[in-house]
C-alpha cells in the first residue's frame, strides 16, 4: 500500500521525524482557513500517487488568503498522470538552503536493508549519479547504529551544518521503515533550513500489506484513493487481481501461470483485461466468483480461461466452469485450456458443453489466438 | 542422484495438526516420503493418523532422527517456525506460507546465515521440493513428474514449475528434482545454489530454470550460468507484458523503478548461452533439443 504525502508525514511524525506543519482538506475554504491557522506563506500540495506534481502545476506557493483560494481551486481541478486530484495538503512553507534524498528500502540481491543519502536532492534519485549517492547496507540483524548514521552521513558530504539533525532524522527514518513495516521510507527533498535545522518536506511511504495484521493503525490510511472497482470487487472475494486496459479478460490457476497467460496474449496481438490468480482451488465457487468479477468489466470480450491441474484435478474444473456458467450470465464466450491431471476427462466435460459460448482448445498458444480473435471480432 | 531431498529424508511437518498441513502432509507421506512427525505444542503427545505430534521440533528431531522440516503454518507465526526449525537441528527447511511480512524475511534470512549457516531455506511462499520416485515435501503435484532425471528443475513460480514436469514427463523426460525458491523478496535459497547443486549432482543433465519479474536474482543466475554451469539450461521467464509498480500475485512479482524487468531478465539469460522459451509449453522441446545436442536422445 502506497500512502499519500500527507498519510507519510503523519506517518513520520508518529516516529519523531519533523515535518512542516500542515492539514488536509478536500475543498477550498478549508484550505484558507488552514492557510490562516498556519500562517503565510503556504504551499498547496495535490495529494496523488504519481510523480511529477510540481511540473503538472500540483504545487504552489500562496502569500495570502486570495492565493491560496485561486490555487486550490485550480489545483483541486486538476489529473495528474491519470490520478484525479481529490485532496490537498496546505502546509507553512519552509525556507530552503539546501536540499538532499533519503531513503530506505530492501535490497533483494544482498538481502540487506539499503540506506541511500545524497546531497543532491529535490529531483529524481534516478537522475542523481551513482557517485553522488552514499549507500549504506544494514544487516537486519545489527540495525542501524548511531556511529554507522554519522559515518554515512559524513560519506553524503552534506553541509556540516546538516549533520547532527540528518543522523537523527536518519535514525528516526529507519525506525519508522522497520517497525513501521514499510517497504520504502522516503524523503525527496530532505532540507536544511538557513538557521540550520533539518527537516521532511516531502514523504514517499510504501507498506508491506503483509505486515498489516500488526497494524490496525493502518485501517485509517484505506479508502482515499479509490482503487480500481474490479480490483475492489476480487478482493472482496478474495481473489488475486490486477486490473489491466486490454479485451481478453484472464483466470489462471497459480501466479506464474497467470501472470504466463497475460503475457501470451499480447504476445499473439492482443490485451489481456487483467490479470487473475483463482488459487490451487478452482472450485465452482471460486469460477464464479472469478468469472463475476470479470464480467463486471465492460471491456471484456473474450475471456481466457488457463488451466493447469495439479492436485485439483482438471475433470473437477471442468465441472466448476460448467457450474459457474450456470449462475452467471456471461458478457463474453470463454476459451478454456486444460492441462495437467486428468486433462482428457476435463476436455471430454468441456466439449460435451461446447458452443459459441464455450470453446475448448488443446493448448496455451491456440487458446490464447482464438481468444484475441474473438475479442478483436474477428 | 536427487538433490536436497532423498528417498532416506525424514520430514517433521511444523503444521501437522492444521487442516492445510494435514492434508499436504498425508499426501506426501502417501507418495512415500518419510513424514515422521508433526509439531503442536498444545497437542504433543497426540498423533495425525498415526505420526506422532511433538512440542518442539527439536523434540522431534531428538524422537525421529527428523532431518527435513516442511512449514505449512499460518503468516504471523511462520518467521518463528523457521527459526524453531533451524535451532531444531534439520538440515533443510521447507516454507510455503505466503504473505509473511518482508522484514520478517530479511531479519530470518540473516539470522540463519549468522547462525545456522548450514542450514537451508525453501521458500518462504514456495511450493516445495519434489524428487519424483524418490520422496515429495510441498504442495507439487507427483502425478505429472517422472523419476529417473536427467532433468533438474528450479523455480520461483508453483504453477509454472508443475507445467515444466508436465511437459517433459509428456516428452518422456524425467526428472532429478524439482525445486520451489518461492515468490517472495528474500528467499532463503537462491537460482544459483540450485545451479550449483544440479551442476555437482551426476544424475541431473540438463537444467531448467522458471523466474519472473521483479529482483534481480535472475540476472545473477545468468552470470552463475556463463562462469560456472557446463549443462544445458533451458530458461522461462513470466511477466514480460505486466505494468510497471503492479504486484502480480507474488509479493516479490514487480517491476520497481524500471528495475526486474523480464526482457531484461530474458536478455541476461540468453546471453549467458541459456535457451529461452517464449511461452512455459515450449520448455519441453527446447529441453528434448538441448538433449540431443548432447547426445542423450
Amino acid at each position: 500500500m502506497d500512502l499519500l504525502e500527507y498519510q507519510g508525514k503523519q506517518y513520520f511524525a508518529k516516529f519523531g521525524i519533523p515535518v512542516s506543519a500542515g492539514e488536509v482538506t478536500d475543498n477550498v475554504d478549508d484550505a484558507v482557513a488552514i492557510a490562516e491557522k498556519v500562517g503565510y506563506p503556504v504551499v498547496v500540495k495535490a495529494q496523488v500517487l504519481t510523480g511529477g506534481r510540481g511540473k503538472a502545476g500540483g504545487v504552489k506557493l500562496a502569500n495570502n488568503a486570495d492565493e491560496v483560494r485561486f490555487h486550490a481551486t485550480n489545483i483541486l481541478k486538476l489529473t495528474i498522470n491519470g490520478h484525479v486530484v481529490r485532496k490537498i495538503w496546505i502546509e507553512r512553507a519552509s525556507d530552503i538552503a539546501e536540499e538532499y534524498y533519503a531513503s530506505f528500502t530492501l535490497d533483494r540481491s544482498k538481502k540487506l536493508h539499503l540506506g541511500m543519502l545524497s546531497a543532491q536532492g529535490g529531483v529524481e534519485i534516478e537522475s542523481v549519479p551513482d557517485e553522488d549517492i552514499a549507500k549504506i547496507w544494514i544487516d537486519p540483524v545489527v540495525g542501524l547504529t548511531a556511529d554507522a548514521a554519522r559515518q554515512w552521513v559524513l560519506d553524503a558530504k552534506l553541509n556540516p551544518k546538516a549533520t547532527d539533525g540528518a543522523v537523527d532524522i536518519l535514525l528516526k527514518l529507519y525506525d519508522c521503515y522497520i517497525n513501521g513495516d514499510a517497504t520504502l521510507a522516503e524523503i525527496n527533498p530532505l532540507i536544511l533550513t538557513p538557521d540550520g535545522k533539518v527537516h521532511a518536506l516531502d514523504a514517499k511511504v510504501s507498506l508491506d500489506d503483509a505486515a498489516a495484521h500488526r497494524h490496525p493503525e493502518w485501517e485509517n490510511f484505506t479508502g482515499l484513493e479509490p482503487i480500481d472497482e474490479r480490483e475492489r470487487m476480487a478482493k472482496e472475494k478474495d481473489l488475486q487481481y490486477v486490473g489491466l486496459d486490454g479485451t481478453v479478460g484472464i483466470i489462471a490457476n497459480g501466479a506464474g501461470l497467470a501472470m504466463s497467460t497475460v503475457d501470451i496474449v499480447s504476445q499473439v496481438g492482443g490485451k489481456a483485461a487483467n490479470f487473475l490468480d483463482i488459487g490451487g482451488g478452482a472450485s465452482a465457487d471460486h469460477m464464479a466468483n472469478a468469472l463475476t468479477v470479470i464480467n463486471h468489466d465492460e471491456n471484456v470480450k473474450a475471456v481466457f480461461i488457463n488451466i493447469f491441474g495439479g492436485i485439483t484435478r482438471c475433470d473437477e474444473v471442468a465441472r466448476g466452469i460448467i457450474q459457474a456458467m450456470e449462475r452467471v450470465q456471461l458478457r463474453a464466450p470463454l476459451i478454456v485450456r486444460l492441462d495437467g491431471t486428468n486433462a482428457e476427462e476435463g476436455r471430454k466435460i468441456i466439449e460435451e458443453h461446447a458452443s459459441d459460448r464455450l470453446i475448448m482448445k488443446p493448448n496455451m498458444l491456440v487458446a490464447a489466438q482464438t481468444a484475441v480473435e474473438i475479442a478483436k471480432g474477428k | 542422484m536427487a538433490v536436497w531431498l532423498t528417498e532416506n529424508s525424514k520430514v517433521v511437518v511444523q503444521g501437522l495438526t492444521g487442516k492445510q498441513g494435514q492434508f499436504y502432509g498425508l499426501r506426501n507421506k502417501a507418495y512415500g516420503t518419510k513424514v515422521v512427525a508433526g509439531v503442536n505444542p498444545k497437542k504433543a503427545g497426540t498423533d495425525v493418523e498415526g505420526i506422532p505430534i511433538f512440542a518442539t521440533v527439536a523434540d522431534a528431531v531428538k524422537a525421529t532422527g527428523a532431518d527435513v522440516s516442511f512449514i505449512i503454518v499460518p503468516a504471523a507465526i511462520a518467521a518463528d517456525a523457521i527459526l524453531e526449525a533451524a535451532e531444531g537441528g534439520v538440515g533443510l527447511i521447507v516454507c510455503v506460507t505466503e504473505h509473511i511480512p518482508a522484514h520478517d524475511q530479511a531479519r530470518v534470512y540473516n539470522t540463519l546465515k549468522h547462525q545456522y549457516p548450514n542450514t537451508r531455506l525453501l521458500g518462504p511462499n514456495c511450493a516445495g521440493i519434489l524428487s519424483p520416485g524418490r520422496a515429495n515435501v510441498g504442495f507439487t503435484p507427483t502425478e505429472v513428474s517422472k523419476g529417473g532425471g536427467p532433468v533438474g528443475i528450479v523455480s520461483r513460480s508453483g504453477t509454472l514449475a508443475y507445467q515444466a514436469l508436465y511437459e517433459l514427463t509428456a516428452e518422456g523426460i524425467g526428472q532429478t528434482t524439482c525445486i520451489g525458491i518461492g515468490g517472495d523478496p528474500v528467499p532463503g535459497t537462491s537460482f544459483i545454489d540450485a545451479l550449483k547443486a544440479f551442476q555437482e549432482d551426476d544424475e541431473t543433465q540438463a537444467i531448467v530454470l522458471i523466474g519472473e519479474i521483479g529482483g534481480s536474482a535472475e540476472e545473477e543466475a545468468a552470470e552463475y550460468i556463463k562462469a560456472n554451469i557446463t549443462k544445458p539450461v533451458v530458461a522461462y521467464i513470466g511477466g514480460v507484458s505486466a505494468p510497471p509498480g503492479k504486484k502480480m500475485g507474488h509479493a516479490g512479482a514487480i517491476v520497481s523503478r524500471g528495475k526486474g524487468t523480464a526482457q531484461a531478465k530474458m536478455k541476461a539469460l540468453t546471453e549467458a548461452g541459456a535457451k529461452v522459451a517464449n511461452n512455459p509449453t515450449e520448455i519441453g522441446g527446447l529441453v528434448l533439443q538441448a538433449l540431443k545436442e548432447i547426445g542423450l536422445r
